[in-house]
C-alpha cells in the first residue's frame, strides 16, 4: 500500500545521497576559477627583489609599443607590454616584471596587477615552455575536450596547470577560442624561443591520440603542422570535400532590389 | 551612512501603512473565522500584487525637504533644470546625477558604492531607479539628471530591481552579522532590511576570499567585501596612495595589494567609515563594544591644530572609539590615524593624584589642599621675574588665560605656549593664522610650502591642498628638507636661501608666481623655532607682496600651526618678556608641556607640572597636578585658519584630576591672589575682555591685512636648512606618546616610509 510512496523516497534519498557522493563533491570544490591566486606570495623566484628590465631588442618594441597611443595615455599601452614581458620571461609575469611595466607606462604597480589578475592570459605561476591550452566551453566540450585533457595529464604526469619536471610542458585550460567549427581544439602557446620566436598556434580536430603525437613532436623541436588534424577536411570545410554549396549560390530572389 | 536606518523607517512605516490599508489579507487574517491558513510573509505586496502599485495614493505626501540637508546651489538660473521625482518637481542644477536629484528632492536612494566624495564607479547597481522612456531601470548615480526627467524611485519596477541586487550581493556575503564589528552600523544591514527581500534562492557553495594584511589600524574580513571599491578610490584619490587595488575577475575578485604591503597612508582609517560592510573595520576596535551601546559625543580633536570635528563614542567611563564628524570647512568627514586611534592614550599614564616629590626623588600622593599650598608657598618665595608658566600643546584657552592670569597677579608676564619660539609675532592676527581658511584652499592655483610638511603636521589641510591639485591641477613648490608628499610637488631647496632667491626676484620660481591668479604661501609653524625667522618671515612677506598674494579679496599669506593650543594661546597673548627666562626661572609652572627643552632650567628651580599624563617633563617635576584631557572638559581651541571651536566632555575625569583652569582658580585662591571667575561663563567674560573672538563659536573672524607695516626683510639668515618639524607623525603629544596602537603604528609604519 504505501509502496509507491516509499519508492519515491527512496529515490530521493540516492538523489541526496549523490548529491554529497565523494565525486560530487570533489568537482565541487574543484571549481576552475579562470586564474591561479589573486594575491602574490613571496617565492625565490618570485619576489619584488628580483631585479627584472626588458632586453634592449623588447626595448625597442615598446617604443613602437608606445608610439601607438598618445603620450599622455601611455597607460593604455599596459596589456602589450605586459604580453611583451611574458614572452620574455617565459610565459608567465613576475611581480618584477609587472614592477617594470608600472615604470614604463607611469603608473602604480597595483594599477598593472589589477589588469594582469582580470586576464587569464597572463599566468602569474610559472608556465611550460610549451603551454598547452585546451578548449573547455561547450562545443569543444561536447566533441571530447575532457579526454583530450585527460589524455595529456595523463601523458605528461602533471596535474592541470602544473610543470612537468623538465619545465617544456603544461597543461592549462581556456574558454572558448572561437574554433568550435573544428572542435575539439587545443593552443600551443610556444615560449621555447623567448619573445622573437613567440608563437601561439591552435590545433584544431585534436584526438587523445593526435595531441600525445602533436606533444612528442614539440618535445622534438618539431614543427607540427597547426590547424585542423583531420586529414579529411580542409581547414573549416566539411569532412571529404564539399556536400552542399557546389556551385556559385544563386542570390535570393527576395533580395533583388531593383524588383521592388 | 547613516542613511540606512532613517531609509529603513521610511520604508517600513510606508509598507505597513499599506499592509494595513489596502491588504484585504490582513483583514481576513484578523476576522475571527479565518478560514484557511496564510503564510503571511509579504514583503512587499505591490510584488504580489501588481495592481496594488496602480491605486492613486489617498492623498500627495507633503513638499519633501532634502535628504541630509543636500544643498542646491544654482549659480546661473539658466543651468537650472526641472525634474520629477516621483512627480514632484525639483529644481536642480544641470550637471546632477539622477541620485542627487532624488536626495534634493528628500528621496533617499539605497546606495553602496556611491559616495558624495569619490568618484563615481556605478558597480554596485543598488541605486536602480525607474525613469520614464527608459527601456531598463538606470544606475541613479552614474545617470545625469536630463531636464524635464521623470524618474520614480517607489515602483514596482524599481523595487524589484533592489530586491534583485541585494539578491546578488548577499549571495556571497557570509551571514556572519553576530561577530561583525560592523553589525549595527553597516549599510547592507539596514538596506537589506530595508530594501531586501526575504528569502535568497543561491544554494551554491559561498566563497571565500584571504584577509589582507592592511597594518595595525584596519582589519580586514574580505569575505564580507561586496566589492564596492570605495576603499580603492578612496586610498587613490584622497589618500593618495596606490596600494590598494580590486584584483581579479567574477567570483574570484577581490580587494587586496597585490604584494603584501601595509597601507601607508596617515589617513587610511577613513576605509573604515567608508566601507559600506564589515570588510574594512577598525582593528583597535575589534569585538570591544557593539555601537549601540556606545555614547557618542561631539567634539574636538586636539592632536593638531587643524580642530578636526570628531565623535568620541563612550561606554561607561571609556573612550572606546573616536570618529569623525562631518564639518565641511574643516575636515569634510575625515580624520587622521593619529586622531581617530590615539584614544587608547586616554587610558594609560593618567596622573590621577597630585604627588610632591620628596627629599629622595619619590613622587608621594598627597591632598590637593597640600599640593597647592606647597606650591603657592615656592611662588611666593620666588622673585616675581624668577616665576615662569609654559603651556603646553593640549592646552584650552580658558586655562591659558587663567595661567596668563594668575601669573600676572604673581607679578610675572613669562608665561608663554611651547612651539611658539622666541618672541611671537602676536599682535596682528594675519601673522599667525592661516588666513585663506582650509577650504578657501579649493580656489587656489598655486601653492608654495616654506619649511611645511602639511602631511604630516596637519594631514586634513594637505588632504585639501592633495584635493585642490586633483580639482585644478594647481601646482606645489616646496621648500624644505625632502619628504614625503602625496601629490607632485617641485622641490625648489632646502633651506632659507632659496626662499630669500626667490624674494629678490632671482629664482625661476619666481615667473610661476607672478603669473598665478590665487597663489597661496604657506609657512610652516616649525619655523617658529628658529634663530633667524625674523628675516624668514619677512622674506616670506616679501614674496606675498610682490606675488600679490595678499589682496582684499584674496588672502594666501598662510601660517601652518601645529598644536592646538597655538593659535589661542597668541590671541590671549601669551608673550614672554624675556627670552631667556626659563634658564633663570626659580619657578616654573608647567601646564602640559611636555616638548620644552628643561635642560636649561636651573637645578633649584621649582618646578610645577600640571597636565594629564605622565609624559617627559614628569621626570623634572618637583610637584604634580592632575589634571583632566580633552575628553574629559569643555574647554575652547582655537584651529589654525583662527576658527574656534568648544569641545565637549565625552568621559569622567579619571582620579582626583581637575579641569586645568579649576586648579589654577584654586591654586590663585591659596596664594592669596584671588582671580575673580568661579565657573566657565566667569572665565569666558574675562577672555571676551582679552580675544573675543574665541568666544565666537565655529566662526572665522577675518583677520586685518596691513601689509604697509611689515618691515623690509634685513638680518642674518642661517644656511641651515629647513627641519623636520614632525619627525614621527603618530607621536606627538602626551597623548599619542602614552598610546600603544600609535607606538605600534610608528614602529611599523613610519620605518616603512
Ligand atoms: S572592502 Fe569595503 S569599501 Fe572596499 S570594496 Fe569591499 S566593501 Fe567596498
Ligand atoms: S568551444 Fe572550443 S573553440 Fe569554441
Ligand atoms: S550606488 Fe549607483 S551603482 Fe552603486
Amino acid at each position: 500500500m504505501f509502496s509507491p510512496a516509499v519508492g519515491r523516497l527512496s529515490r530521493r534519498l540516492l538523489e541526496i545521497r549523490q548529491l554529497f557522493a565523494p565525486s560530487q563533491v570533489k568537482s565541487l570544490s574543484s571549481r576552475s576559477f579562470s586564474t591561479a591566486l589573486n594575491y602574490h606570495i613571496d617565492s625565490p623566484d618570485n619576489n619584488p627583489d628580483i631585479p627584472w628590465d626588458f632586453t634592449d631588442a623588447n626595448k625597442e618594441r615598446i617604443k613602437e609599443i608606445l608610439s601607438h597611443y598618445p603620450s599622455n595615455y601611455k597607460q593604455s599601452a599596459v596589456i602589450p607590454l605586459l604580453d611583451l614581458a611574458q614572452q620574455q620571461q617565459g610565459g608567465w609575469l613576475t611581480v618584477s616584471a609587472m614592477n617594470a611595466v608600472a615604470k614604463v607606462v607611469e603608473v602604480a604597480p597595483i594599477r598593472v596587477y589589477e589588469v594582469a589578475t582580470f586576464y587569464s592570459m597572463f599566468n602569474r605561476t610559472k608556465v611550460g615552455k610549451y603551454h598547452l591550452l585546451v578548449c573547455g566551453t561547450t562545443p569543444c566540450m561536447i566533441r571530447g575536450s575532457r579526454e583530450i585533457e585527460d589524455a595529456l595529464l595523463k601523458h605528461l604526469g602533471v596535474k592541470r596547470n602544473e610543470v612537468t619536471k623538465d619545465g617544456i610542458f603544461s597543461v592549462g585550460e581556456m574558454e572558448c577560442m572561437g574554433c568550435c567549427v573544428n572542435a575539439p581544439m587545443i593552443t600551443v602557446a610556444d615560449y621555447s624561443k623567448g619573445s622573437e620566436g613567440y608563437t601561439y598556434n591552435y590545433y584544431e580536430d585534436v584526438t587523445p591520440k593526435r595531441v600525445i603525437e602533436i606533444v612528442e613532436m614539440l618535445r622534438k623541436g618539431e614543427a607540427p603542422s597547426v590547424g585542423t588534424q583531420n586529414p579529411q577536411r580542409i581547414k573549416s570545410g566539411p569532412e571529404g570535400g564539399n556536400t552542399t554549396l557546389h556551385g556559385e549560390p544563386k542570390p535570393p530572389p527576395c533580395r533583388d532590389l531593383d524588383a521592388c | 551612512m547613516g542613511l540606512g536606518i532613517r531609509a529603513l523607517r521610511a520604508t517600513r512605516s510606508s509598507a505597513l501603512g499599506r499592509i494595513y490599508s489596502t491588504s484585504p489579507i490582513y483583514h481576513r487574517i484578523l476576522s475571527p473565522s479565518s478560514p484557511s491558513f496564510f503564510r503571511w510573509i509579504v514583503t512587499t505586496p505591490e510584488l504580489q500584487k501588481p495592481d496594488a502599485a496602480a491605486e492613486p495614493a489617498p492623498q500627495p505626501p507633503p513638499p519633501p525637504t532634502p535628504v541630509g540637508g543636500a544643498r542646491v546651489q544654482i549659480t546661473k538660473p539658466e543651468d537650472a533644470i526641472e525634474v520629477f521625482v516621483d512627480g514632484f518637481p525639483v529644481k536642480i542644477p544641470k550637471g546632477m546625477t539622477v541620485l542627487q536629484a532624488c536626495e534634493v528632492a528628500g528621496v533617499d536612494i539605497p546606495r553602496f558604492c556611491y559616495h558624495s566624495r569619490l568618484s563615481i564607479a556605478g558597480n554596485c547597481r543598488m541605486c536602480l531607479v525607474e525613469v520614464e522612456k527608459s527601456p531598463k531601470p538606470v544606475a541613479s548615480c552614474a545617470m545625469p539628471a536630463l531636464p524635464g526627467m521623470k524618474i520614480k524611485t517607489d515602483t514596482p519596477l524599481a523595487k524589484k530591481a533592489r530586491e534583485g541586487v541585494m539578491e546578488f550581493l548577499l549571495m556571497n556575503h557570509p551571514l556572519d552579522c553576530p561577530i561583525c564589528d560592523q553589525g549595527g552600523e553597516c549599510d547592507l544591514q539596514d538596506q537589506s532590511m530595508a530594501f531586501g527581500s526575504d528569502r535568497g534562492r543561491f544554494t551554491e557553495m559561498k566563497r571565500s576570499v584571504v584577509d589582507k594584511n592592511l597594518g595595525p589600524l584596519v582589519k580586514t574580513v574580505m569575505t564580507r567585501c561586496i566589492q564596492c571599491t570605495r576603499c580603492v578610490r578612496f586610498a587613490s584619490e584622497i589618500a593618495g596612495v596606490q596600494d590598494l587595488g580590486m584584483l581579479g575577475r567574477g567570483s574570484g575578485e577581490e580587494i587586496g595589494t597585490y604584494v603584501e604591503r601595509l597601507m601607508t597612508s596617515e589617513l587610511s582609517g577613513n576605509v573604515i567609515d567608508i566601507c559600506p560592510v564589515g570588510a574594512l573595520t577598525s582593528k583597535p576596535f575589534a569585538f570591544k563594544a557593539r555601537n549601540w551601546e556606545l555614547k557618542g559625543t561631539e567634539t574636538i580633536d586636539v592632536t593638531d591644530a587643524v580642530g578636526s570635528n570628531i565623535r568620541i563614542d563612550s561606554r561607561g567611563p571609556e573612550v572606546m572609539r573616536v570618529l569623525p564628524c562631518l564639518n565641511e570647512d574643516i575636515n569634510e568627514e575625515w580624520i587622521s590615524d593619529k586622531t581617530r586611534f590615539c584614544y587608547d592614550g586616554l587610558k594609560r599614564q593618567r596622573l590621577s593624584d597630585p604627588m610632591i616629590r620628596g627629599s629622595d626623588g619619590q613622587f608621594r600622593a598627597v591632598t590637593w589642599r597640600d599640593a597647592l599650598a606647597v606650591v603657592a608657598e615656592a611662588a611666593h618665595n620666588t622673585k616675581p621675574e624668577e616665576i615662569v608658566g609654559i603651556v603646553g600643546q593640549l592646552s584650552d584657552a580658558e586655562s591659558m588665560m587663567a595661567l596668563k592670569d594668575f601669573l600676572n597677579r604673581m607679578g610675572s608676564n613669562n608665561v608663554w605656549a611651547e612651539g611658539n619660539g622666541v618672541n611671537p609675532q602676536a599682535d596682528l592676527r594675519s601673522n599667525f593664522l592661516l588666513n585663506t581658511t582650509i577650504s578657501g584652499f579649493g580656489k587656489a592655483d598655486l601653492f608654495l610650502l616654506v619649511g611645511s610638511q602639511p602631511r604630516v603636521e596637519a594631514p586634513m589641510v594637505n588632504a585639501r591642498i592633495r584635493k585642490t591639485i586633483r580639482a585644478t591641477q594647481a601646482k606645489v613648490a616646496y621648500i624644505g628638507p625632502a619628504t614625503d608628499f602625496n601629490y607632485d610637488h617641485q622641490h625648489l631647496g632646502t633651506g632659507a636661501q632659496t626662499l630669500i632667491e626667490i624674494a629678490e626676484g632671482r629664482h625661476p620660481f619666481c615667473s610661476s608666481l607672478l603669473s598665478a591668479k590665487n597663489p597661496v604661501v604657506i609657512l610652516g609653524a616649525g619655523v617658529f623655532e628658529r634663530m633667524d625667522k625674523d628675516t624668514i618671515i619677512s622674506a616670506v612677506e616679501t614674496i606675498a607682496k610682490y606675488g600679490k598674494v595678499m589682496r582684499p579679496e584674496w588672502k594666501g599669506l598662510n601660517v601652518l600651526l601645529l598644536n592646538a593650543a597655538q593659535a589661542a594661546s597668541l590671541d590671549l597673548g601669551l608673550v614672554p618678556e624675556a627670552n631667556s627666562s626659563i634658564e633663570t626661572a626659580k619657578f616654573l609652572y608647567l601646564m602640559g608641556a611636555d616638548d620644552v627643552n628643561l635642560d636649561k632650567v636651573p637645578g633649584d628651580a621649582f618646578v610645577v607640572y600640571q597636565g594629564h599624563h605622565g609624559d617627559k617633563s614628569v621626570y623634572r617635576a618637583n610637584i604634580i597636578l592632575p589634571a583632566s584631557a580633552f575628553s574629559e572638559k569643555e574647554g575652547i581651541y582655537e584651529n589654525t585658519e583662527g576658527c574656534a571651536q568648544s569641545t565637549s566632555p565625552a568621559v569622567p575625569t579619571v582620579g582626583d584630576a581637575r579641569d586645568d583652569w579649576k586648579i589654577i582658580r584654586a591654586l590663585s585662591e591659596v596664594a592669596g591672589v584671588y582671580l575673580p571667575y568661579d565657573n566657565l561663563e566667569a572665565i569666558r567674560c574675562r577672555i571676551r575682555v582679552v580675544a573675543p573672538n574665541l568666544l565666537q563659536m565655529d566662526e572665522k573672524e577675518a583677520p586685518t591685512v596691513s601689509a604697509a607695516l611689515k618691515p623690509e626683510f634685513t638680518g642674518k639668515i642661517s644656511k641651515s636648512a629647513f627641519g623636520t618639524t614632525v619627525e614621527n607623525f603618530y607621536m606627538t603629544d602626551a597623548i599619542t606618546r602614552a598610546s600603544k596602537i600609535m607606538a605600534q603604528c610608528s614602529a611599523t609604519l613610519s620605518k616603512r616610509k
